[in-house]
């Protein structure tokens, strides 16, 4: 990631590139601009990938940090260290710091650094634009975590920000949330638009749709979700905006609105939203079993008509988020049904990852590990999921620890877990060195131990009845909480173990590795050098 | 894909992104300390620091724009990029069409759910009967469950001639475009410039008809959903109208300096789309907000 000091590295740099484009002589020679400006005024996408990256690492364990606070406070029933204002704020910000800071700019960066090169883009589409998304995120947060300091605290209505919460009875601190959010939206639709139109528009000659690696395919529907969905949140922050401070009443009953109707609102982004942060881990996983399977992805159309599926259905769900507020029957039906279908799209993934296994000729290396952990963990999620579809059932485990539960088991052991995943895979070919594989392994068991034990027994007292978004709790519940709470702070050790780790893979430490890192692995990113140079792909290659 | 190879131009660092960036900082801290002061009645540095990032944002675009003129100009951009340029600005537009789908969806959730229900409707008998028995679903919601009353604003007086003025402002914005591709300037600059009155005819009259409201109806955006509703797709359709126009002064400014050629004219293709999505929504805001 800085200039290569290496002489013969670069001069195979652009040998190789000639070499791929043996028809095209003409070669810029580089000036990589150095120190912290470049960082600031880059429109280089690799470097916005790692600062997206770097970003979401940094949220993910400002979030975690917040997740400690809330692990130690339930260690044992009655209030023990924070007050119940200050554990709702902690519940709050944690959600909305590792939804929209962490794994959001992750799957972003992962996508800036990627998809250019799996494609053969010389950069994303519109650059500048690029380099603008990023530096709204680091803004947007500090006023979001600025917030916490205000009198009367930080938003504390649940990342959910459900009417009357975040109206009649949020405090001050809702405006600079509100407008927190605004930009946060607008970095994300920029970011999706420069992502559609990359793919559109710069895919090099010869790959055409169906040649396209997944990862390239997953973050293809994610995008148009995203810029789908993003502006429906601008337009339920806003009216949370005038009904609390300038006398609308949308979500009161009083002056003909209704409560229910922030429900509908917000499920209808937040519903695409949750397969925004997992289709990307989809493509993720479908680049990386082939690879350590050494055999080509099972079913690659079908994994291309499930996640367009699984994006379509995603747009009427949402009110499976609601079953217990108030609906009629019929509809409580509908929603009932069309969630369990999705079920049928993801099936279709988790087969045919399977079978892209079956009879291959596997290894497991960090990366496959995690992909492995990913596919067995998540599909717990996913069932956890259809549990809590079924509207009868759901009426028990409605804002319990069930809830909470299947969500981390889609989220961390999902999303997070791909994106760590995608880290091991590509990180050599972003650095040019192999990773330290020891601490690599030693991450990977503690992760996946520690995680288990945070978040299974979740499901038990859950379905016991223990509510979430509490930071007392009735005594019966107190053992299965200690455990939690001991899981939660190991996997929140765990993830220094990971830090320690990319810190020195950054810092070139390790050994160098081939052009192709992993000798399964196929498409245009693993035809170029290790470290991938600054500029690559600026004459289009041919694909065959 | 078998045109010759014209290399995709990929610019250099730029300053103003992170102007940008800077720039919606101060706008949310600012909007953000604003809003909570109005409302506690005290006074603050939000107003100061909205107008710092106001301004920092206007020294964005202009910069911005003149980097992307001058590159233009000087012939460093594709016809691949001026695909990513147009490709970008249609699924901008789209999301804008989602932002005023959360609204036209308020809109319908009020009339065809939350105040049939508040009247009873459905299973609703109850609801109705213990907490506002004296309320009656109806549409306009002229009186509130809670009583604040307020008056309709009638369709035809203003509004229709708001929606003719729009109308016609598409259609001489697209001879405008005609005048362009077939290179009448004259034509063009003589239907931008008429575009643009129109547009700002269209504002003044808007003004005039919240005045309308507030003075004569009544119709505040504390009247109830009615009134919410009313103010917000109004005005944030307002809003567009006036970036719009914006817009088209700046190509106007571009015409007469002898910008755009038959062939490569992103800005005004650009432009002249988000006008049209402005009047689209224009037309949908008249049907489901005045006449039904």
């Amino acid at each position: 990631m800085t200039k290569p000091t290496n002489t013969t590295s670069h001069e195979a740099t652009i040998a190789d590139e000639l070499a791929l484009n043996p028809d095209h002589h003409e070669h810029h020679e580089h000036h990589i601009p150095k120190g912290m400006m470049r960082w600031v005024l880059t429109t280089n996408h690799k470097d916005i990938g790692t600062l997206y990256l770097w970003f979401a690492f940094i949220m993910f364990l400002v979030g975690g940090a917040m997740a400690m606070v809330i692990r130690a406070e339930l260690f044992q029933p009655g209030l023990q260290i924070v007050q119940p204002n200050f554990f709702n704020q902690m519940t709050t910000v944690h959600g909305l710091i590792m939804v929209f800071g962490a794994v959001m700019p992750a799957f972003t960066g992962l996508a800036n650094w990627l998809i250019p090169m799996m494609i053969g883009a010389p950069d994303m589409a519109l650059p500048r634009m690029n380099n603008w998304s990023f530096w709204i995120l680091p803004f947007a947060f500090a006023i979001l975590l600025g917030s916490l300091f205000m009198e009367g605290g930080g938003p504390a209505f649940g990342w959910t920000f459900y009417a009357p919460l975040s109206t009649t009875y949020s405090n001050d601190s809702t405006g600079l949330f509100v407008f927190s959010v605004h930009i946060m939206g607008i970095s994300s639709i920029m970011g999706a638009i420069n992502v559609i139109v990359t793919i559109f528009n710069m895919r090099a000659p010869g790959m055409t749709w169906m040649k396209m690696p997944l990862f390239v395919w997953t973050w293809l529907i994610t995008a148009f979700l995203l810029i789908a969905v993003m502006p429906v949140l601008a337009g339920a922050v806003t009216m949370v905006l005038t009904d609390k401070f300038f006398g609308t009443s949308f979500f009161d009953a009083a002056g003909g609105g209704d409560p229910v109707m922030f429900q509908h609102i917000f499920w209808f982004f937040g519903h695409p939203e949750v397969y925004i942060m997992i289709l990307p881990a989809f493509g993720i996983i479908s680049q990386i079993v082939p690879t350590f399977a050494r055999k080509p992805l099972f079913g690659y159309a079908s994994m291309v008509y499930a996640t367009a599926s699984i994006a379509l259905l995603s747009f009427v769900v949402w009110a499976h988020h609601m079953f217990t507020t108030g609906m009629p029957v019929y509809m409580e039906m509908f929603f009932m049904f069309a969630t369990m279908l999705i079920s049928v799209p993801t099936g279709v993934k988790v087969f045919n990852w399977v079978a892209t296994m079956w009879r291959g000729s596997m290894t497991f290396e960090v990366p496959m590990m995690f992909a492995l952990a990913f596919i067995v963990l998540f599909t717990i999620g996913g069932l956890s999921g259809l549990m809590l579809a079924i509207t009868p059932v759901d009426f028990q485990y409605h804002d319990t620890y069930f809830v909470v539960a299947h969500f981390h088991y889609v989220l961390v052991t999902g999303a997070i877990f791909s994106i760590m995943a995608a880290v091991y895979y590509w990180l050599p070919k972003w650095t040019g060195r192999m990773f330290n594989i020891t601490l690599a392994k030693w991450h990977f068991w503690c992760s996946l131990v520690s995680v288990n034990v945070l978040f299974f027994p979740m499901h038990f007292v859950g379905l016991a009845g223990m509510p979430r978004r509490i930071p007392d709790y009735s005594l019966q519940f107190a053992d299965f909480n200690q455990w939690i709470s001991i899981g939660g702070f190991a996997f929140g050790l765990s993830q220094l173990i990971f830090l320690a780790l990319v810190i020195q893979a950054c810092r070139k430490q390790g050994e160098p590795v081939s052009d192709r890192v992993w000798d399964g692995a196929h498409g245009l990113e693993w035809e170029i050098p290790s470290p991938a140079p600054y500029h690559t792909f600026e004459t289009p290659p041919v694909v065959k | 894909m078998q045109q010759p190879y014209e290399k995709y131009y990929v610019p250099a660092q730029s300053p103003w992104p992170i102007v940008g960036a800077v720039a919606l900082f101060l706008i949310a801290v600012g909007a953000g300390n604003v809003v909570i002061d109005t409302t506690k009645e005290t006074s603050g540095y939000g107003s100061i620091l909205l107008g710092a990032g106001l301004v920092a944002l206007l020294v964005m675009l202009v910069g911005w724009f003149k980097n992307q003129i001058d590159e233009s100009m000087s012939g460093l951009y594709s016809a691949q990029l001026g695909r990513s340029y147009r490709q970008g600005m249609r699924w901008f537009i789209f999301s804008e069409v989602m932002f005023f789908a959360a609204f036209f969806g308020a809109l319908f959730y009020a009339r065809m759910i939350s105040i049939p229900w508040l009247g009873g409707d459905s299973n609703n008998a109850m609801t109705n009967a213990v907490l506002w028995p004296q309320f009656e679903a109806m549409w306009p919601l002229l009186s509130t469950p809670n009583g604040t009353t307020t008056q309709q604003m009638e369709a035809m007086g203003l509004p229709a001639i708001n929606t003719l003025i729009l109308l016609v402002s598409s259609v001489t914005l697209h001879f405008a475009h005609t005048g362009l591709e077939q290179n009448k300037r004259k034509q063009l600059t003589w239907m931008l410039g008429l575009t643009i009155v129109l547009g700002c005819i269209f504002l003044v009259l808007q003004v005039e008809e919240y005045i309308h409201a507030y003075r004569d109806l009544g119709l505040t955006l504390q009247s109830g959903i009615y009134g919410n509703t009313f103010f917000l797709l109004t005005g944030f359709h307002g809003m567009h109208v006036t970036l719009g126009t914006i817009i088209l002064m700046v190509l106007l400014g571009r015409v007469l300096k002898g910008h755009f050629t038959p062939d490569t004219h992103f800005a005004f293709q650009a432009g002249s789309w988000y006008w049209h999505f402005v009047d689209v929504v224009w037309v949908m805001l008249f049907v489901f907000v005045y006449i039904l």
